[in-house]
């Protein structure tokens, strides 16, 4: 996988970090309520998936690799995703009250999301140079955000439904994910990517 | 409450996955086969009893306001020694498991429990807090890996269960990834609609 842009199209669609790899669960069922809140969450993901992907990047190559200190990078890598957040949101609330206002509260919650850490794991594992690691990462944080938004827009719809009490609420989401799940199976193969 | 209770309590009354839905990232993800999630379990199940002993050892030395770094710089020393263990002496499952055992450090699971069990409790009740829940995230991961792997591949542990022919044509879809937001699901409404009301 050399070609950016099968990186981003492989990120996106054919393996969705939700639905294909599993990671961000918690936020995905938790704050896909509303559409209005699952755009804000899908914001704030892309924004700090790019950022974290660019500092991990940086942290690896030029601290850890060359002092043989790679068995601290889980240590490492979360504690500096949670600073970098906890920047991010004092950076944002003092210059960009608008942008602060759309997704600030989505900021906290994120730090310990395993899609964020998951991504910069995968930067590393798949030797990504700083380039092919952006786009990774804004390929899944934009497949991120079009599955939550959409699934969102599901769910607003299943609150309507008339549904049997022993499936309401995780249940009924679960299986509504399954079948997206499903769709997205149909991507795999697109471009030859697996 | 009893320590027969604090053990039960995380094993089966609040399981982390089907009762309090956490954890679901990797309950999902590596619940293909019974290999993976039982060997998942386990190392969390590792990971949470040394994180509850050690935490609660310095309960009273670990100043409030910093505590959830702190809780985190433990977690992740165990996570690495599992890491690294697992590449030395189980390679096969370490590359079935992939991201996810690094990931395990961010389990809320794990650090909940830091923070609402072994931060306040000693260090007997801690540890059996850590096994029990531990324990019953590795039940639940098996359980939902045999399911998985039973349909999907026919097989149980890599025997075949339900005949050659069956092997030969199973219900492929149960070991990818819409399998597992479906086996969750049915899952999950079978406990509303079983076990809820017992629990108060």
């Amino acid at each position: 996988m050399k070609n950016a842009g099968l990186i981003f199209l492989s990120a996106f669609l054919v393996n969705n970090i939700v639905l294909m790899r599993f990671l961000g669960l918690c936020p995905f069922f938790g704050v896909s309520t509303a559409v209005e809140t699952a755009t804000g969450m899908g914001m704030a993901v892309i924004f700090v998936m790019t950022l974290a992907s660019w500092i991990t990047w940086a942290v690896y190559h030029f601290v850890l690799s060359p002092f043989s200190l790679v068995f601290l990078r889980t240590a490492i890598f979360i504690l500096t995703i949670a600073s970098l957040v906890q920047l991010v949101e004092m950076f944002l609330k003092r210059y960009y009250r608008a942008l602060y206002s759309a997704m600030g509260i989505y900021l906290p919650l994120i730090t310990t999301n395993c899609a964020i850490l998951g991504i910069t794991f995968l930067n590393i594992d798949n030797d990504f140079n700083f380039l092919n690691g952006t786009v990774f990462a804004i390929g899944t944080g934009l497949g991120f955000a079009l599955i939550i938004i959409t699934f969102a827009a599901i769910r607003e719809r299943l609150d309507q439904a008339p549904i049997n009490p022993s499936f309401q609420g995780y249940p009924i989401s679960f299986i509504a994910a399954s079948l997206m799940a499903l769709a997205f199976l149909g991507f795999s193969g697109l471009f030859g990517l697996t | 409450m009893s320590k027969w209770q604090i053990f039960t309590r995380g094993l089966v009354r609040e399981n982390a996955v089907l009762v309090l839905m956490i954890g679901l990232c990797p309950a999902l993800a590596v619940s293909g086969t019974v290999r993976d999630g039982f060997g998942m379990g386990i190392a969390a199940t590792f990971v949470l009893l040394c994180s509850n002993i050690i935490i609660s050892l310095f309960r009273r030395n670990i100043p409030n306001e910093v505590r959830i770094p702190i809780f985190i710089l433990v977690i992740s020393t165990f996570v690495t020694m599992i890491d690294y263990m697992m590449q030395a002496f189980q390679p096969d499952l370490y590359r079935a498991l992939g991201v996810f055992v690094p990931l395990i450090v961010v389990n809320c699971m794990i650090l909940g429990r830091a923070e609402a069990f072994a931060s306040k409790n000693s260090i007997i009740m801690s540890a059996l807090d850590g096994l029990g829940v531990g324990l019953g995230f590795t039940l639940t991961l098996t359980i939902m890996g045999a399911i998985r792997e039973m349909l999907g591949n026919g097989t149980f542990l890599g025997m075949v269960v339900f005949g050659e022919g069956f092997k030969k044509a199973p219900v492929i879809f149960m070991i990818m990834s819409p399998g597992a937001f479906l086996v969750i699901g049915v899952l999950k409404a079978l406990i509303n609609k079983y076990v809820k009301k017992e629990t108060p």
